[in-house]
């Protein structure tokens, strides 16, 4: 049989999201993977000090069930849980921001959800270009990885045979 | 006659104390520190994750430590702090399709769209003892090639275009989850699932490995094994979508198993669908042989009394934690208990040597 078919494309996970909806999402995805040292380090080189803000939520830390599905596509199953911690908080200007991130470091968290409410401001083209490199970081991260992994695949070679000259 | 009594706290107050002590081992020798766990022993961090059924890899390492290296205690550790968390939410189903794969090799097809991809694997390695490993300040560095295609489509997804397999159709349903409700038998597909993705790997093999040498048998092919990282996402109640939370590692493991066909279905391959946090092969591929062995009775197979087609067995065997939480119970003080039975075999004794004397 044939398996020489084409690339099947990602399906859209996100039909019927307003731009600034996806927007968000991207945003909050990338904060949520982003290493924390590197936000951490990121938001230091716009505000020295965090922007005040209040808590409607503080930081928690809890777990998330993590479901898969029966053979790839089929009814979902609990495979296990992860650690998640989430905030939520509004800045001085009024302006609410979430997050929702791996593991237990409430620091990350609260600065996760300072920049979702931050690029509801005025800042938020600053806060761009510190997302834009978090992005970058992530994607060298993603190169990197898929590049040791490209290196270790088979080019399979025929070997010619005698009575087949 | 027994009383019971109180005691032993300060006998039990030094054996914690001598255990740290032996933990800590020769103090000439550096501590070993959680990230060099993490980094370095990432598969036994794997495995804590994956039977632990919490993926946190830092909190896992820790484990390690704690336990000494004991896989098993590591695993209560982390199974006794998942009880402390707060359930925020469950997330979406992993979309597996979408994995960035490091690993991926397909048994059945040479030539799969997506090649087949060795990633850090010790298949092919000689199992040699490399001494060049008791030599500190080593860093080794893989080699690269310009990244491939980054959806790799999963080889089932091919035989099914042509009917070959059995489908394996969406649905939406809420899944039952064990760590909220007990067991109960007849068990779903879906809690079969999640009782084998956190049962003992060693168990799970062992039923497996049964399954290959005749125990109910399947003829499973390896038709995908991959490794990778998928995005995890949940829906936020607050923004009414959803958002990425993070990222897991896991392994994923489909079998193509022989099925002769019955009055209503055309001869077709059947599936095993093994699914760990981590880098798990083994455990991924023997997961999925008894998934396969477990589903006997929806496909019209025979029971042959084999261990892995009894999901009762199966199922009330395979977490480590209630087993060795069972097993080890019985070294503890049993001390009313046996006087019992003592008592009880004395009576006995007794009787029969009045009843012999009786006789005499």
């Amino acid at each position: 049989m044939s398996l020489s078919a084409a690339e099947t494309p990602a399906p859209d996970l996100t039909p019927g999201l307003t731009p600034a909806q996806q927007a968000r999402r991207a945003h909050m995805g990338l904060l949520a993977r982003a290493r924390p040292d590197d936000l951490a380090r990121g938001l230091a080189g716009l505000f020295p000090d965090l922007p005040a803000h209040s808590f409607l939520r503080a930081p928690e830390v809890g777990a998330v069930m993590v479901q898969g599905r029966t053979g790839a596509t089929g009814a979902p199953f609990n495979l296990g849980e992860m650690t998640v911690t989430r905030c939520t908080l509004r800045l001085a200007s009024g302006e609410v921001g979430h997050a929702h991130v791996q593991g237990r470091d409430k620091a990350h968290a609260t600065r996760a959800a300072l920049v979702d409410a931050l690029m509801q401001t005025d800042a938020a083209s600053d806060v761009q270009g510190m997302l834009d490199g978090l992005t970058a970081s992530e994607a060298t991260r993603r190169r990197a990885r898929a590049a040791r992994a490209a290196a270790t695949k088979v080019e399979f070679f025929t070997l010619v045979r005698g009575e087949d000259q | 006659m027994y009383v019971a009594v109180k005691g032993g706290e300060r006998a039990i107050a030094n054996a914690h104390a001598f255990l740290a002590e032996e933990r800590r081992g020769d103090t000439a020798v550096a501590e070993l520190t959680v990230p060099q766990i993490r980094e370095q022993l990432k598969l036994a961090v794997n495995r804590v994750m994956a039977e632990g059924s919490l993926y946190d890899p830092d909190l896992a390492a820790l484990a390690i430590k704690q336990a000494r290296g004991d896989m098993i205690e590591a695993v209560f550790l982390i199974r006794a702090y998942r009880t402390t968390l707060p359930r925020l939410a469950a997330s979406l189903p992993l979309e597996s399709a979408d994995m960035a794969c490091i690993r991926r090799v397909s048994a059945t097809f040479k030539d799969a769209p997506g090649g087949q991809v060795l990633g850090p694997t010790f298949d092919y390695t000689h199992r040699l003892l490399d001494f060049k490993l008791l030599a500190e300040g080593e860093a080794p560095l893989a080699a690269e090639a310009a990244p491939l295609a980054a959806r790799t489509p999963h080889i089932t997804g091919f035989l099914n275009r042509d009917g070959l397999i059995q489908d394996e159709p969406a649905d939406n349903t809420t899944p039952p989850d064990l760590t909220r409700e007990p067991l109960e038998l007849p068990a779903s597909r879906a809690l079969r699932l999640q009782a084998l993705a956190r049962g003992d790997e060693g168990f799970i093999l062992g039923l497996a490995y049964s399954t290959q040498r005749g125990y109910g048998r399947t003829h499973a092919f390896v038709g995908e094994l991959r490794i990778g990282t998928v995005a995890v996402e949940m829906e936020i109640p607050e923004l009414g979508f959803a958002v990425e939370i993070g990222e897991v590692e896991i392994t994923e493991c489909e079998t193509v198993n022989q099925f002769k066909g019955s009055k209503t279905e055309p001869p077709q391959f059947t599936r095993g669908y093994g699914l760990v946090f981590g880098q798990s092969e083994r455990k991924a591929i023997a997961m999925s042989l008894v998934d396969r062995a477990l589903r006997w009775k929806e496909l019209g197979e025979d029971f042959t009394g084999a261990p892995a087609q009894d999901e009762e067995f199966v199922l009330s065997h395979s977490d480590n934690i209630q087993a060795t939480g069972f097993l080890e119970h019985i070294k503890l003080p049993h001390y009313v208990d046996f006087q019992a039975e003592l008592e009880l075999v004395r009576r006995l004794r007794s009787e029969a040597a009045a009843a012999r004397e009786a006789a005499e």
